[in-house]
């Protein structure tokens, strides 16, 4: 494949609607060839920053840079960027093969040319014999398969995804998880793939930017997101931490860190009441509640839990080793 | 022994086989679907079915200047079609009735359809929130709160010789002698259906329009099309069978209107409607009966035509 991969770079891009700021100065540099994930819950910005990569939304103010070329006056074909949309958006009334060609199509290239090209990509996804069928006749996997064709028909610097996955049932949604992060991998160029499961960053992604209230939060590898969260809302939204709160400032303690013990003396301050467990198969979840108020969650080896189970009501002491312990910039 | 096997063992022990026991399906009895349909049932057949059947079978009465009688003669219809078959190069009157038809059935179908597309594209694709797509939606069927015979008399004083249109166009200078042509012309009558009927192509391709998902617009957009070829490739093989339905009505009422061809030709313009009409007046019944069901074979032949060409059951 002749893919040319390109570095992308946000300067301080906004978007406004009016007064309301859905993206505010987000700066960024993906590398070429990355596979980045921007993360974050609904309403974060991440959709409009997609789109704003794409070409359907116009940029408020700042720059969108793909290779050396400012793009943000370039409609989305001229971008060398292509789109995979969250319900796919196939033609409903082209078939698998014309779908793919579609493109090409717009672009003037004659017939057999650009059917034998769509016929490439339908064989580098695995759908050569869905071709002649409509959309309408495929399953969830497989339409999201002929979307991907159809975006790297024109052999895009950048593949944009938005929520790819979130319209496949659970089982589905690994499997193609698996095969989208396959394709990067094979061709070699730059996915953003907007996401609010943190699961799916985590699995995906080289680069996560986790996204809050039109801003980054953080940009960094997966572990170093997960490990190292440099606030309370990354903690949180990425999940599996406490927030503790200890002589005025906030620490994160990841909550397979905590251990539990019977309390030394009743009514210490480490000492703290559990409010509900949940077993979870290999963990066991247990929620509680110290005497400060601050809500715990600790999620232990199954076995561990049941050399000392405990019980809703029941009394104990957490600790954690100073080390796991994260300080919070926010 | 799970506990079906132990229902299934008791029922047979009381004599009861479970194979004929009658499950019960719905709360609803089953007569109540049928009493839902039934009052427009009866009114399609008492007067829809009943006086189809009455025409056809009158249409093969015999009748003179002074009564109809009860018979099974094809002399009507060959009445319908004195002399089209005769090998003379002029048309007979049933012929060149329809063909006067058919060129307002083109006329106004194709001015309905520019018209209806551009303001249903508009509706739906330029005007973003949806109370303001219903309220010019509503705006579009004003001319509906009045009646048919109302909104053709009010061009009168519009076109007419001495109307506005006229007077402003000597007033100034651009004629020297008010257009006569305007009213009373086959001008004013395709004018006058183009007004009437072009609602019914807004709405169902109106319809269509709206169930197009928009990110396929986006997809094409993306996909380097430019807005006419979004429009050739993607929207309008998408609205196709809005187009279909639309089409459907406009031919169907064109082709058996008499009124507006009557009042807006000046009743110099013929018209399969008129003839019947005509007919009636001077109680030839079954020879109008005859002209009726042939005008009814048209229209289904053309609605049966127009089916053909797109598969109308994706869009119900």
């Amino acid at each position: 494949m002749p893919n040319q991969a390109a570095d992308l770079e946000l300067a301080a891009v906004t978007k406004a609607y009016g007064e309301t700021v859905a993206v505010d100065a987000v700066s960024l540099k993906i590398p070429a060839g990355t596979y980045c994930c921007l993360l974050g819950p609904s309403g974060c910005g991440k959709s409009s920053t997609l789109r704003m990569i794409a070409g359907h939304e116009f940029i408020s103010d700042g720059d969108v840079m793909i290779g050396d070329t400012v793009v943000n006056d370039l409609p989305p074909a001229k971008r060398g960027t292509a789109m995979m949309f969250q319900n796919y958006a196939l033609f409903p009334h082209l078939s698998v093969r014309e779908n793919v060609a579609f493109s090409l199509k717009m672009a003037g290239v004659g017939k057999t040319e650009r059917l034998r090209r769509a016929d490439e990509l339908l064989d580098l996804v695995d759908m050569t014999k869905y071709g002649g069928r409509l959309p309408s006749q495929l399953s969830g996997g497989q339409q999201q398969r002929v979307a991907l064709a159809r975006a790297l028909v024109t052999n895009p610097t950048v593949l944009l995804l938005d929520e790819p996955l979130s319209a496949l049932d659970p089982f589905l949604r690994i499997r193609m998880r698996a095969e989208l992060k396959r394709y990067q991998r094979e061709f070699g160029i730059s996915f953003i793939h907007v996401t609010h499961s943190q699961e799916e960053a985590m699995a995906l992604a080289d680069m996560v930017v986790v996204m809050n209230d039109g801003r980054i939060e953080q940009v960094g590898s997966p572990r170093e997101v997960f490990n190292a969260p440099k606030t309370t809302f990354v903690a949180k939204f990425m999940g599996g931490h406490n927030v503790v709160p200890e002589g005025g400032r906030k620490y994160a303690v990841r909550a397979d860190r905590l251990k539990l013990a019977a309390p030394a003396s009743a009514g210490a301050a480490d000492t703290a009441t559990v409010t509900d467990v949940e077993y979870q198969g290999m963990t066991v979840h247990v929620a509680m509640t110290r005497r400060d108020g601050t809500e715990l969650l600790a999620t232990l080896p199954e076995s561990e839990f049941d050399r000392a189970p405990v019980k809703v009501g029941d009394e104990v002491h957490v600790a954690w080793q100073p080390s796991d312990r994260h300080e919070l910039a926010a | 022994m799970d506990a079906s096997t132990r229902v299934g063992a008791s029922n047979a022990e009381k004599g009861i086989s479970s194979g004929a026991r009658k499950r019960r399906t719905s709360w609803t009895p089953a007569w109540v679907p049928y009493a839902q349909a039934a009052p427009l049932a009866l009114v399609f057949f008492l007067f829809f079915i009943l006086p189809l059947v009455a025409t056809f079978v009158v249409s093969f009465w015999n009748y003179t200047e002074y009564s109809i009688e009860p018979a099974f003669v094809l002399s009507n219809y060959q009445d319908v079609f004195y002399g089209c078959f005769s090998g003379s190069p002029a048309l007979c009157t049933t012929f060149a009735t329809y063909l006067s038809t058919l060129k307002f059935v083109a006329i106004v179908w194709v001015a309905t359809l520019l018209i209806g597309f551009t303001v249903a594209y508009f509706l739906a694709f330029h005007i973003r929130t949806l109370p303001m797509q219903i309220a010019l939606f509503m705006v579009c069927t004003i001319p509906f709160w009045t009646s048919n015979v109302i909104r053709m008399i009010s061009w009168i004083p519009l076109l007419g010789r001495n109307g506005l249109v006229n007077e402003m166009l000597t007033s100034i200078g651009l004629v020297d002698a008010p257009i006569e042509w305007l009213l009373y012309s086959d001008f004013a009558v395709a004018l006058a259906l183009v007004h009437l009927y072009t609602l019914f192509m807004v709405v169902p391709i109106f319809n269509s329009m709206m169930r197009i998902d928009r990110s396929l617009i986006e997809a094409a957009y993306d996909a380097g099309a430019s807005g006419w070829q979004t429009l050739t490739n993607v929207i309008i093989p998408l609205v196709k069978p809005g187009i279909l339905i639309g089409s459907i009505f406009v031919v169907t009422i064109v082709t058996g209107d008499y009124l507006t061809i009557g009042i807006m030709g000046g009743q110099q313009i013929a018209s399969v409607g008129k003839t019947i009409q005509t007919q009636i007046n001077f109680l030839q019944f079954p020879i109008a009966a005859a002209n009726a069901i042939v005008l009814l074979a048209v229209v289904l032949l053309t609605i049966w035509g127009m089916l053909r060409l797109v598969d109308i059951r994706k869009e119900l």
